[in-house]
């Protein structure tokens, strides 16, 4: 490197910073406004309340920031998010602008876009939220573009997911690898797998594993599914489903309702092979009494689905100001640590640990991960989501073949 | 108020007012007086209003027109697809199959153990033993049977355990079929007709009461019937009118059910009210117009069941007629005893297994297929959960108060002016009180939604009690008329010769003296409200839920431990609430002998 660019740089340095601080001074005025605005408010939080652990995470979270700054966090447990998205479509077309009956919502992917695409978001937030300069955006591309829809600041990461399978080494010592390998141990062992019934999403999940694990061309579903032949690219997964579903639970005639409901029947022996979006769900059940320790995690030959989940707040929201607060809390070092300890939730952080200042780095390493928790290379490079808009056609389309 | 309501409402609601020179206090009645007449137009206007406007409201998108949501012509548009929608055949059969057949279940079981027990001190002990299952809201007993008879529940458990004693194991792995959520429906058609019965029974009860049944056996007993015979051909055709209504009721809500539905019932395709619900939540919001055809599908479907029942029982009236005066004398009825005796021993029992398994699940820690009982116990599911329980517990509590409140000054009001006017309603009124009860749910609370959020009530707590008001008001009223009525005239008349005012003789005779009945309707108005699902789902907007809201959200795959946790505190609740209505009267009059009961 020449004098000339050192010098260049530093100046350049030196202007960024010139230009930052006052940037900075001004966004820290920005964000004592909010808090201040915050107070006293209360945060109707929407949110899949289906987990005890996410519940009671929200809980303790929501506690923390009413002593911390006064913001009361009422915690809204949905069966499926896209029903609040219909609410708030609602509340739009009935005119209501404002004092909407949602404040922060626990969103992503399809339900996302379909927010942004109706307009249902209010201004981007996140650039306004101190800890959001934590996230790690270059190492996670998912906190930036969530389901192929560029997220523009519209919506706050919160978490990391992973698609895990579940078994029980007592029980079953090789359990199948990739969706294949999966039907032919289907039809060997009758009744033992199940997955939710779509629009569950663990369920669709699972109908987009098997789709990408199916087609000639994965890449195929990173477009919007209105550009490809969906008939065509989707061909091979009916016919899967076809064959698998007289070897599921019951035949097939009966689904389970959620991806919590398989750890139970994985527990009681009624089915061999579980799967869930929390890598750590494993551990954390074992330690809670739910699963045997003998259960185990593992992820597909070619990999599985991964995805960031994050909260957005509605453009109608009575307690923006509060909202923010409460999602800049859900992206604090300490908030993010307790979601990664599956002790408490298990969720991989959206933090970037090593920019942290001390001592959180350490603290992150120090987590015990538990005993049936596969680490970031074990689980492997996660694969990308399919476009947003596949989830209502894959969803739609197993409604007419298998829901009536 | 438009003269026409008010004619209908007093004329219905407190009676055909017509031997007018036999009341001679309605010319002179004091201000008071004037104030309690507008009472039961009241009682009309906020009962009957929000069901009108929500069947309009229900309607009218039904045929395409919404404008809030793009709607702007009118069409057949929505009917075509839900005509078309491939769940609908299987959604409609499985409706028809589970209403019709739980209803006659409960009706048979009911009449059958009314007929063969009669008199007798087991009639008296099942009395006993199903009061309490009338308090235990649909949900809980709805999940207290999952936990029962799904694929890994008690019942497998049971099997397994007692094969394995014999010697000859079968099921040491959980059943690949399950006996909830079954594709016909029957685990459902079970449930409902376990929480029918013990309504229908209390229902023949009270009408017994109003026949001169004992000489009427007695009759037929010395012309040589047999006890069950002599029953059904006397007792029966007698008492059946007045349980027609309540029958009614119990035939519309099977036909309609949703949380009992969504929890025990097939999901591919579930039956049409869980369908029309599941369509309300699509995030495509043209899949409204196809739920508003489907809410009033429904309501056609109650309709025509109600028409198809009364058809049933013109024929049955008229084939049975030549048995009815035959003269055959019936046996000693052992058989009728043994079956019905049966039944409702089964009934029982599965309904107390079920809800002790929703205290036992709330209390273990590990619980693994085939243990009969947990292997670890834990206090840790409350500890963790109480916190969170703790707002829909007192949401519950509140709204179940308020409208049990507003139900009771309205029914009482109604009943006072009833006494002082010297009227008695007609049928007519009793078929409006029963409305609420008649049209399905479903039918009417998306339209009522909609006025909701135009008048901007919705997810508030007068929105939440209003619409629990709907229902809670009938039962209150049914529950507190005929003691009411019953009261000894003698004690208001000299108390009034004494000089006492009307508002006086109301506080200190009426009230002290109906005290246990009044807390009676209390709680059953409270136990009504608690039970609500679909109503609090509308009006409460996702911001104001209920034990019921979490308990039915959680059935659907959380922690089964939790969801025990809420189940079993929302089944506690109208308990307490009946412990209550028994223990205050018991300690106020205890010094008193003449009013215990």
């Amino acid at each position: 490197m020449s004098v000339r660019t050192l010098i260049a740089a530093a100046l350049a340095a030196g202007l960024i910073a010139v230009a930052a601080a006052p940037a900075a001074a001004q966004g820290q005025r920005d964000w004592d406004d909010i808090l201040e605005e915050a107070r006293g408010q209360t945060v109707y939080f929407n949110g899949w309340g289906g987990s005890e652990r996410v519940n009671a995470y929200v809980a303790r979270a929501a506690d923390r920031v009413l002593e911390e700054h006064g913001v009361r966090v009422r915690h809204v447990r949905v069966g499926d998010i896209s029903e609040v998205v219909s609410r708030i479509l609602a509340e739009m077309t009935a005119g209501r602008t404002d004092s909407g009956s949602v404040d922060l919502m626990w969103i992503n992917g399809e339900n996302f876009a379909a927010m942004k695409r109706n307009g249902l978001l209010g201004p981007p937030f996140t650039h306004l939220l101190p800890n959001y300069a934590l996230v790690d955006t270059e190492g996670l591309p998912t906190t930036l573009v969530d389901f192929g829809e560029p997220v523009e600041g519209l919506e706050a990461p919160w978490g990391m997911a992973q698609l895990v399978f579940l078994y029980d080494t007592a029980r079953l010592e090789d359990p199948p690898r990739s969706m294949l390998e999966l039907q032919d141990w289907a039809r060997q062992n009758p009744g033992r797998f199940a997955y939710p019934q779509p629009p569950d999403f663990h369920g669709t999940t699972f109908l987009k594993q098997a789709l990408i694990e199916l087609v000639d061309d994965p890449d195929i579903v990173q477009y919007p599914v209105e550009a490809v032949d969906f008939d065509a690219v989707t061909a091979p997964l009916w016919a899967f489903l076809d064959a698998l579903h007289p070897h599921l639970w019951r035949g097939g005639r009966a689904f389970p309702q959620s991806g919590p409901q398989l750890i139970q029947m994985l527990d009681d022996g009624t089915i061999e092979i579980a799967f869930n979006f929390n890598p750590a769900e494993a551990s954390a059940a074992i330690a809670d009494g739910q699963l045997p320790p003998t259960v185990r995690t593992y992820v597909f030959e070619d990999g599985t689905i991964g995805n960031t989940h994050f909260v957005a707040i509605p453009f109608n929201a009575r307690s923006r100001a509060g909202a923010m607060v409460f999602a800049n809390f859900l992206l604090s070092p300490e908030a993010q640590l307790r979601k990664e300890d599956p002790q408490v939730w298990g969720d991989p952080t959206v933090l970037d640990v090593d920019r942290l200042p001390p001592p959180w780095p350490e603290r992150f390493a120090d987590l015990d991960r538990g005993i049936a928790t596969l680490t970031a290379a074990e689980r492997g490079r996660p694969l990308l989501e399919p476009h947003a808009s596949w989830m209502n056609a894959l969803e739609a389309e197993w409604q007419t073949r298998y829901g009536q | 108020m438009a003269d026409p309501i008010r004619a209908v409402a007093a004329e219905s609601l407190a009676g055909r007012a017509a031997p007018r020179p036999a009341d001679p206090a309605a010319s002179r009645r004091p201000r008071a007086g004037r104030l309690l007449a507008a009472v039961p137009v009241l009682t009309l206007v906020l009962f009957l209003a929000p069901i009108a406007v929500g069947l309009f409201g229900t309607w009218i998108p039904a045929f395409g027109y919404l404008p809030a949501l793009g709607g702007t012509e009118a069409g057949l548009g929505p009917w075509r697809t839900l005509f078309e929608s491939p769940s609908l055949p299987g959604a409609v059969q499985l409706t028809l199959l589970t209403g019709f057949l739980s209803t006659a279940l409960a009706l048979i079981l009911s009449l059958g153990l009314c007929a063969a027990w009669h008199g007798s001190r087991m009639m008296a002990a099942a009395r006993r033993a199903l009061a309490p299952l009338l308090a235990v809201p649909h949900a809980a007993l709805a999940i207290g049977l999952m936990f029962l008879l799904s694929g890994s529940g008690w019942l497998a458990r049971g099997v397994a355990a007692g094969s394995g004693v014999l010697g000859m194991p079968v099921w040491e792995r959980p059943p690949v079929f399950g006996m909830v959520q079954d594709p016909w429906g029957l685990a459902l058609t079970f449930g409902l007709m376990l929480k029918e019965t013990p309504f229908l029974m209390l229902m023949i009860v009270a009408a017994s009461g109003q026949v001169r049944i004992e000489r009427t056996l007695a009759v037929a007993r010395t012309a040589g019937y047999g006890p069950v015979t002599a029953w059904v051909k006397t007792v029966l055709p007698q008492i059946y009118p007045q349980i027609r209504l309540p029958v009614y009721a119990v035939l519309a809500y099977s036909l309609s059910v949703v949380d009992m539905a969504l929890i025990l019932g097939p999901s591919t395709p579930p039956p049409l009210a869980p369908l029309v619900l599941r369509w309300f939540n699509d995030p495509d919001l043209t899949m409204r117009f196809v739920a508003a055809a489907g809410a009033c599908l429904q309501l056609l479907i109650v309709a025509a069941g109600i028409a198809i029942w009364y058809g049933a029982e013109r024929l049955i009236a008229r084939v049975a007629r030549p048995w009815l005066s035959g003269g055959h004398r019936g046996g000693s009825g052992r058989v009728a005893r043994a079956a019905t005796g049966g039944g409702m021993a089964l009934a029982l029992l599965a309904a107390a297994v079920s809800l002790a398994a929703l205290a036992v699940w709330s209390l273990a820690y590990r619980w693994r297929y085939p243990d009969l009982v947990p292997s670890a116990w834990t206090l840790g599911t409350w500890d963790r959960n109480l916190p969170a329980l703790a707002w829909p517990a007192w949401t519950t509590l509140g709204v179940g108060a308020a409208a049990t409140a507003i139900a009771l000054v309205l029914t009482i009001a109604c009943l006072e002016y009833e006494q002082r006017a010297g009227v008695r309603p007609t049928t007519r009124a009793l078929w409006l009180l029963y409305t609420p009860l008649l049209v399905p749910q479903i039918g009417f609370l998306f339209g009522m939604q909609v006025l909701l959020v135009v008048l901007r009530l919705d997810g508030t707590w007068p929105a939440l009690v209003w619409s629990h008001l709907l229902f809670v008001l009938p039962y209150v009223f049914l529950a507190l008329a005929e003691p009411w009525r019953a009261l000894d005239e003698r004690y208001v008349r000299t108390a009034a010769c004494l000089g006492a005012p009307p508002w006086r003789v109301f506080w200190r005779i009426t009230l002290p003296m109906l005290l246990r009945p009044v807390l009676i309707a209390a709680a059953i108005g409270f136990a009504v409200s608690v039970a609500q699902y679909l109503p609090t789902l509308f009006a409460g907007a996702g911001r104001l839920t209920t034990l019921t809201t979490e308990a039915v959200g959680l059935a659907g795959g959380a922690d089964r431990r939790v969801i025990a946790v809420y189940a079993f505190a929302q089944m506690s609740l109208p308990l307490i609430g009946f412990a209550v209505a028994l223990a205050v009267p018991a300690l106020l009059f205890r010094h008193r002998r003449g009013m215990r009961a």
